[in-house]
């Protein structure tokens, strides 16, 4: 659809599409997953696990659009942001069980990115991108202008993390790291499946070959909006959590510096291949935690591996290792 | 009985900022009938398709298709009813396997819209026997399942017509779908149309005068434009002023 996205795309998967093999490697990636998350609180700070596996949905959310729905939006800090908010402000004020304001919060931002997604796909390429990320920066105004619902610059802080379904106390990083994996796995899974039936197949044909889709009868607009609201609902999903993991919902979640973080991490891990975001999220997540101390220094440090993976490898690090091995990832 | 026309234009007109591409075409394409519309680059055969299919909105005229007048369809609709066109430059799903191409058409006409994202594509199954017999038709079986961006020019050319045909369309727009194919695979693809236009109309724009002249029915020569010249070939190929128009413009043979 746009032609960035679909020469972007175009690098990362000149590989065929399914057979039984690649079923089968996924398979054993989604297994080792599993394992993984797991393993994971027992070998790492639980809190900086979940950070990743947050911003790891949000990234594979992001991809969904990109990657396989050829949309490039540069407004994505907008669902995960306002679905933060959402989240927070209900489990706080309304005193909302987590899971359900997890709920709501993942709702408004479908609601969101129906409106904004309607407006939006009636421009292509780079106008669909502006569109995009003019309509987030109002989201970013409305928040700082209502700071009854948002907290303003304070943001809304203690956040109750509240019990599960009123009865599992969260209190324990521990107790909410199997939530967060749950909904994070389940994220993953919902996406794989999304990418991978008969209204995938549709999506990529559209971001293959805008034209040629319509001319078979399809009616581009329609799968367009759906994917960026499936898109803008699983961001949104990222985002709740996220503020119930950090007790916290603030104007850095709506940021334009969000949407563009999610960019970077797409492209890092691999723009296109179904783990890359999870790789790229990870190693951003890492790098701003280690780096931390840098200060100011991490956005230039960020900019410089943004610059390297453009120049030097544009499948990014998944995008990579699936053409070394020939098979989609 | 008066001729059965299935598609019909009045005063079909284009302007391009000023710039007339189509200017004034009334074309009659009769039901069954294999109808070439042939002409120098840039006598606006392209834009014709383009403004048949709805890809772009005429800015006078008036489009009749099956006794309906489709001038204010969307795109999208205009395929639904039944009329389905090819490209001029080459229009694949470059980065899906040669099959599933084929298969992207079949799931539209099987099984209409496809907003089903909760369920495996292991559904889609189904149609692959039928894919891959359309595949075998254009002769693209070795190349099943590499992507059709790894396909050369010719070979997407043979993959695009398969996936036209998957949609079993009552009319079919062809754009020069012989362009950079060898010798072998315009003979194959001069049998396929000529087997599939039994029971369905090809309207199609093709520089090789040779297949022109043993495939089609009836020929409209366009030029700047407007229409030159119609009739078979015989008549066409003739007339005085469809020779000064492909000799003047340095003919439309040679052509990418
Ligand atoms: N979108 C456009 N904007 C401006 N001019 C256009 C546009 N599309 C086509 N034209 C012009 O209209 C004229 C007709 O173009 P068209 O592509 O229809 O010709 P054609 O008969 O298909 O030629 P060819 O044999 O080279 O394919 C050309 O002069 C072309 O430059
Ligand atoms: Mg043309």
């Amino acid at each position: 659809m746009t032609d960035l996205a679909s020469t972007e795309a175009a690098a990362g998967t000149a590989l065929a599409e399914t057979d039984d093999g690649t079923a089968r490697l996924h398979r054993n990636l989604f297994v080792a997953i599993a394992a993984l998350l797991v393993i994971a609180p027992f070998v790492a700070y639980p809190v900086f696990v979940m950070k990743v596996l947050c911003f790891a949905l949000f990234a594979l959310a992001f991809n969904l659009l990109l990657g396989y729905g050829g949309l490039l939006s540069f407004g994505h800090a907008a669902y995960f942001g306002m679905a933060s908010y959402v989240s927070a402000y209900t489990a706080k004020n309304w005193g909302l069980t987590p899971e359900l304001a997890i709920l709501l919060g993942t709702a408004v931002a479908a609601l969101l990115g129906t409106v904004f997604g309607a407006l939006a796909i009636r421009r292509q390429g780079i106008y669909f991108a502006m569109i995009t990320l003019a309509l987030a920066q109002m989201v970013f105004f409305f928040s700082l202008q209502a700071p009854r619902f948002t907290g303003g610059e304070d943001g809304i802080q203690a956040v109750p993390r509240g019990k599960l379904f009123g009865l599992v106390s969260l209190a324990d990083d521990r107790a909410l790291y199997w939530l967060v994996a749950a909904i994070f796995m389940g994220g993953l899974l919902l996406i794989y499946r999304i990418i991978h039936s008969p209204f995938g197949q549709v999506c990529k044909a559209i971001r293959d070959n805008e034209p040629r889709a319509i001319s078979l009868g399809y009616r581009a607009n329609r799968y367009k909006l759906m994917v960026f609201v499936l898109s803008a609902a699983l961001a949104g999903l990222a985002g709740a959590t996220k503020a119930i993991v950090f007790q916290l919902a603030s104007l850095t979640d709506v940021y334009w510096t969000m949407s563009g973080e999610v960019v970077l991490m797409t492209l890092v891990g691999g723009l296109g291949t179904v783990f890359g975001p999870i790789v790229g999220a990870a190693v951003i997540v890492a790098m701003q935690n280690y780096l931390a101390t840098f200060g100011a220094w991490v956005t230039v440090i960020q900019g410089v591996i943004f610059v390297a993976c453009v120049l030097l490898f544009r499948e990014g690090i998944v995008g990579v290792i699936a053409r070394a091995i020939r098979k989609p990832l | 009985m008066p001729e059965d026309i299935i598609l019909s234009t009045s005063g079909l007109t284009k302007e391009f900022a000023g710039f007339t591409a189509v200017n004034g075409v009334d074309l009659k394409v009769k039901r069954g009938s294999i109808h070439a519309l042939i002409g120098p680059n840039g006598a606006g055969k392209t834009t014709c398709f383009n403004l048949l299919t709805k890809f772009l909105p005429p800015t006078r005229g008036t489009i009749i298709y099956n006794g309906r007048d489709i001038t204010g369809e969307k795109p999208a609709e205009i395929a639904r009813l039944g009329m389905v066109r090819s490209f001029q430059i080459s229009a694949v799903f470059p980065q899906l396997s040669v099959l599933t191409n084929v298969r992207i058409a079949l799931q539209r006409r099987k099984r209409g819209d496809s907003f089903d994202f909760w369920r495996s594509e292991r559904s889609l199954k189904v149609l692959d026997a039928e894919a891959r017999h359309l595949v075998e038709a254009v002769g693209l079986t070795p190349f099943l399942d590499l992507t059709a961006g790894e396909l050369s020019y010719g070979r997407k050319r043979a993959l695009e017509i398969a996936t036209t045909l998957a949609l079993e369309p009552e009319m079919l727009l062809l754009d020069e779908p012989m362009a950079g194919m060898g010798r072998e695979d315009i003979e194959r693809i001069e049998a396929l149309i000529r087997k599939v236009s039994a029971d369905r109309t090809i309207l199609m724009v093709e520089h090789n005068l040779s297949v022109v002249a043993s495939l089609c029915d009836r020929i409209t020569v366009l030029a700047r434009g407007q229409v030159l010249a119609e009739g078979d070939y015989a008549t066409v190929s003739k007339d005085p002023r469809v020779v000064e128009a492909y000799i003047g413009s340095g003919g439309g043979h040679g052509h990418h």
